[in-house]
Parts: structure tokens; sequence; C-alpha cells
């Protein structure tokens, strides 16, 4: 049974993951043999309810794209299951997959390389119809001006190609075609962090429209801390390929548990000068992935390590209800 | 009276381009006090990178037009020449760029390029030079000094290239340094690192900074004074806690008001219509009048200027034309 606050949820969750590792190989030596891996994902859980919005916070290189991408089985995972909708997805064939992408899609980071510049708006949006089986030209024709106006542009944007656009209508289009096959899923990598504050509140106001509208579930991946807590119900911290904590969203800003993300959050700068805020500052730099301490990933930077940090490799546990926390702390 | 280190007055930075000649920066005034942080604020293409590049003297000659004064230490650094602003970049005044991983240069070691200033601009020798930078290093943060000397840019992470990048700028003491978004591509913990040292040498060595960023939780933290930059123009320029705790521009208003609080869940956040003007795009009026929601008839039509209030403050904006119009914004403020 779900621990969330919402009854409503007692259904399965929309997707589940349980260990899900990535391990890239590194090729080297003179016959190409694989003399080691980067651990970009070193064993995460979680899972995502229906209509709701999960963060995934971290910094980088700390294998939240990685996780977003294996959802989708763009990058294929090293061990570990994925379930969507009670169904294990990662024994899908590629084309039994092709098919269930239609219930999930992406929206990428970057506004100015995820749309192929030599092709019109309208043929951009029709795309993903074709692929997934609309046959009737006029019904898609008809779809892609649905879909520009659902996100704010007009029907007329159809014939003009990505360059006429600046970055926030770009972004806007990227999220015109995720939704262009009504899937269940978005998992949204970095949308608004290559955008202008002021078009980032826009774009951020049209997620949570489109989210109500829709009843869409969200992924959303970011490092901003402030964007993540408005859009999320829920937020999980990853450090160095794991999920440190996990929690409502409230409570975790509110009351974080681990250390990471103590410091994670005192050191952002708020934008208000009465604000005195007591800060965390981490010494040195994120480990390499290559090869990542042993017991904690965190005992490195970690203020408050111990002994057993640098041996055991703390297992996430719920310590109040739906606040998951990594750390030997609480033990 | 004393002078302010550096003043710039009037600063016209134009571009010429198939369309005409397009002004990027539209009379900008503004000064920085010795040992001061200026923070300018404003969004990708407001100008205030081509602010600093101006003062700087590194706007390319050929395609672009520096007009105005910038008086700095009392001597006019636009008409400089060459050779006079070869000898003050990198000695008197230093910049560091937004891009830690593309403006180090990728073939030489850090060592050879953290001791190159010194060895121009003071002609130490090598052996000076060395111990100096080292010595650099350490204040910066960076561990193993001595090692890194010899290593190539490649071999350092996004924070440790930002260090070495402000070791570079402040290796010979300058009075002001340029900081071109230095935190913009870092991490969130590295960032607050990277803040802490520049802090720290703010205070050490009354070195005045000019912070060029677009995030406002950066400009609280560390400036005392900030201007706010829209389409070329300052639209509003005063104390920081001033400006945050009463912002007179719409634009300063609603970019306040868009930035997501982490402490607090806002239900819907305030979002400013509309999108940032081209340079060159709009004529007349207010640079900001298509995009406001205050907009009257006299913004389309006529410039408004810089306008000074009491406490320091300067703001352009026709609300304030008259003390009837601030009645009318502060009622649209108060029920919005």
């Amino acid at each position: 049974m779900e621990t969330g606050k919402g009854q409503t949820f007692m259904t399965q969750p929309l997707v589940q993951v349980e260990n899900l590792k990535m391990h890239f190989p590194i090729k080297g030596g003179l016959l190409g043999k694989t003399v080691g891996s980067v651990k970009a994902v070193d064993g995460i859980s979680f899972s995502i309810k229906k209509g709701e919005t999960l963060g995934l916070v971290g910094e980088s290189g700390c294998g939240k794209s990685t996780t977003g991408r294996m959802i989708l089985r763009l990058l294929e995972p090293s061990d570990g299951t994925i379930y969507f909708e009670g169904k294990d997805i990662t024994k899908l064939s590629t084309n039994e997959m092709r098919k269930t992408r239609s219930e999930m899609q992406m929206v990428f980071q970057d506004p100015f390389a995820s749309l192929n510049p030599r092709h019109t708006i309208g043929k951009i949006l029709e795309e993903p119809l074709i692929v997934h089986g609309v046959k009737d030209r006029r019904e898609r024709k008809q779809r892609v001006q649905e879909l520009l106006e659902v996100v704010g542009l007009s029907s007329y944007h159809a014939s003009r190609y990505p360059h006429q656009f600046s970055g926030g209508q770009r972004q806007r289009i990227g999220i015109a075609r995720a939704l262009a096959i009504n899937p269940k899923l978005i998992i949204a990598d970095e949308p608004v962090s290559a955008l202008d504050v002021s078009i980032q509140s826009q774009v951020l106001n049209l997620l949570q429209d489109l989210q109500k509208e829709y009843g869409l579930t969200y992924l959303f991946i970011a490092h901003d801390l402030g964007v993540v807590r408005h859009i999320s119900d829920r937020v999980g911290v990853m450090y160095l390929g794991q999920l440190v904590e996990i929690s409502e969203s409230e409570d975790l800003y509110r009351n974080p548990l681990h250390p990471y993300t103590q410091a994670l959050l005192s050191a952002v700068p708020i934008p208000d000068v009465t604000y005195k805020q007591e800060r965390v500052i981490l010494q040195g730099d994120v480990p390499s992935p290559v090869n990542p301490p042993k017991g904690c990933p965190f005992h490195t930077r970690c203020p408050k390590a111990m002994e057993q940090c640098s041996n055991i490799r703390p297992i996430l546990k719920e310590l109040e209800q739906g606040h998951h926390v990594a750390c030997h702390l609480y033990d | 009276m004393e002078f302010p280190m550096i003043e710039v007055k009037d600063l016209q930075t134009s571009f010429r381009t198939d369309n005409g000649e397009i002004p990027v920066v539209d009379s900008v005034s503004f000064h920085i006090e010795p040992g001061e942080v200026l923070g300018i604020v404003g969004e990708s293409g407001c100008g205030k990178s081509v602010t600093s590049l101006s003062i700087m003297g590194l706007v390319p000659t050929n395609t672009g037009k520096v007009q105005g004064k910038i008086q700095f230490k009392g001597e006019n650094l636009a008409t400089a020449s060459e050779a006079r602003m070869r000898k003050i970049r990198g000695n008197e005044i230093a910049m560091i760029f937004q891009e830690p991983m593309t403006s180090l240069n990728p073939l030489f070691t850090i060592g050879e390029q953290l001791t190159e200033s010194l060895r121009i601009h003071r002609k130490w020798n090598k052996k000076q030079a060395r111990a100096r930078a080292i010595e650099m290093m350490k204040l910066v943060g960076l561990g193993r000094a001595e090692a890194l000397m010899d290593e190539y840019p490649h071999q350092l992470s996004g924070g440790m290239r930002q260090r070495v990048m402000i070791a570079m700028a402040m290796i010979c003491e300058p009075e002001l340094l340029i900081a071109d978004e230095p935190t913009t591509t870092l991490d969130v913990t590295i960032q607050a690192q990277i803040l802490e040292l520049m802090k720290k040498l703010n205070r050490e060595t009354n070195t005045a900074i000019m912070m060029i960023t677009h995030d406002l939780g950066v400009v609280a933290e560390m400036c005392q004074r900030m201007v706010v930059m829209y389409a070329g123009k300052i639209v509003e320029e005063g104390d920081v806690s001033t400006v945050f705790q009463s912002p007179k521009h719409p634009y300063t208003v609603g970019l306040i008001q868009s930035v997501p609080d982490m402490r607090e869940k806002k239900e819907r956040l305030y979002s400013i219509p509309g999108q940032v003007p081209k340079p060159g795009s709009q004529k007349l009026g207010c640079q900001f009048a298509p995009r406001c929601t205050h907009a009257m008839d006299r913004c389309l039509s006529e410039a408004p200027p810089l306008q000074p209030f009491n406490n320091g403050q300067k703001v352009r904006c026709w609300l304030y034309g008259d003390r009837k119009g601030a009645d009318i914004y502060d009622s649209a403020i108060s029920s919005s």
C-alpha cells in the first residue's frame, strides 16, 4: 500500500523503479577491453504516482538525467527493473517499447538543439503523430493546430522554422511535441534552465496548466531548487548515482534530513536582503563516479561523517511518513 | 570631494549589422566606489555583458563602436590607446568570464597562464612569479597548488577552473574586478564556495567588484548597490536593500516576483507577458511598454528619463513622471 497522504493514490503507481543501475563501460588497453565503469546511476528505487510531479534534484553528474533517459529506455539500464502501469518495460523488445513510448514523452533541456532546424514546426509536431499511426493527413494537421494553441502559440506558426523562434517559444514547441500523442508521463529534463527568469515563469505556469487539464504525470529533472519546489509534489535528491533522500516537497524543504540535502538547500542564494541564512559550505568537489567512495557516497564531504560512513553504504529507509533518507545518522 | 573609482557616463555601444547600426548599450551611466560591490542585473540581450566589454576595451573595433565616457581614476578609457589598455587590463582592471571551460587556454599549463600577467605587467622573473602564483592559488582554496601549476586546464573540474580564473584575475591586485556571470555554469554548492571566496577577497584586498548576473539571489547576497538593465538601458538603480524592498520599475517588480521562492511555495508564479525585444527593434517610447501591464499612451510615444528619488533610487518610468502617476501605480501594485 502506498504511504502517500492522498488516499486517492491507493492504486498502483504509474512508474515504479527498482534497484536501477547504469554503469557505462570504460574501454581501454590495446584490445579495447572494458577496464572499468562509470557508475552513473548505482541502484536507485522510487515510484511516481499518477497525476503527481516528482522532482529529481542534484548537481551535475549525479545521474538524474541518466535516470530519466533509462525510464524511457533511451539508455539500456545495466540492472534493475522499471514498471510502467505495473508492466515491466525493461524486458520489452524495441518494437514493443516504441509502442509503449506513446504513453511517455520527453521534454529536453536545450530548446536550440532539440528541434531539427530544417523542418518546419508543423512537420516537427506531425512526426510523432505519423510514428504513432495517425494516418489521416487532415486529422494530423488539425491536431498540430490544436497543439500550437494549447501551448500558447498561434496556428500560423506551423509553417515557420525553429530559428525564427525565441528560446521560450522553442521550449513551448518542445512541450507541444511531447503532448502530441497524449502521453501519460512526461519526463522533463531541465526544461527551463536555458531560459531567462521572466520566460522561465511563463513555461512553468504552462506546464502546471497542462498537468491540470490533461491529468499528466511529470518527472521533473532540474538543478534549480526553487523551481523544483515550485512545481513538485514530491522531491528526490540524488548524489553520485544514489538517491539520498525522497519526500513530500514541503517536508523536504522545511525539514531536510540528509546532510547533503541540508548543504544543498543552504547553498542557494535567496533573493531577499533581509533573510540571513546559516550556510553549510561543502569542501572540495564531487568524487568521480568511476571510483565512487566506499560506504556512503557523501562521506568524503560530509560535515557529520562518522566511522561507519566510510564502510557501510546506508540504505534508504522511511523515517517519517513518506520521508525516506539514506544516512547513518538516523540508524 | 572624492571621485568614484570608475564612472561610466552616457556609454553608447553599437554594432554594425546588415540592418544598420544597432545600439546594444544605450546611454548607460553608473559609478563604482573603491571597495564597493555593484550588481548589474538583467536578462539575456539587455546589454550587461557588452557594458563590461566596453569598459575593458574588448568590443571589436571593426563592427562595434563605443561612445561616451569611461572615467577610470580620472582617465577616459573610451579614448585610450590599445597600448594603454593593454597596461590596464589584467593589472588595474581584471575580468572573470562566464565560462571557465573555454576561457583558459588548453595548450598552456595553469602555471604559465597564472604567471603571464605578473611577467608582463610587473616584469617579475619566473621564480618570483611562480611563488606568487602558488600563494594566490592557496588563497582561492586550491589545495595541492604546486602540482596544479604544471597541469593543463582539462585536468581540472569546473569549480577548480573558476578558482584559477579568479586567482588569475586577482594576481596583480586589481582595483576593479569585473565578474561576468562568474557562477552561472557552476553547481550550487560550488557556487557557494566561489561567492564566499569573492566576498573574502573584496573584504581583504578592498577590490571593487562589478558583478554581472541574472541571478537576483546572488545580487542580494553579494552587492551593496544594483543596476537593473532592460534592452540596453538602465531602468532602475539603487541600494540593494531599497530595490528589493520597494522596487519601483514594473520590470524590476516583475523580475523579483517571477523567481520561484525556495522558502515558500506560491500557488502560481507571476510572469511578465511577452518576450525580451531584439536590440534595435523598437525605436519609440519606453522599451518595456509592450510587456508592461501599467503602460499608458505616453509610454508608447515618449521615452522616459531616469529620474532620481530621495533615497538615491533612480527609476526610468513614466508612472513616476508626476505624483499623480505614482498614486495610480501604488494602488495598482497593492491591488494586484
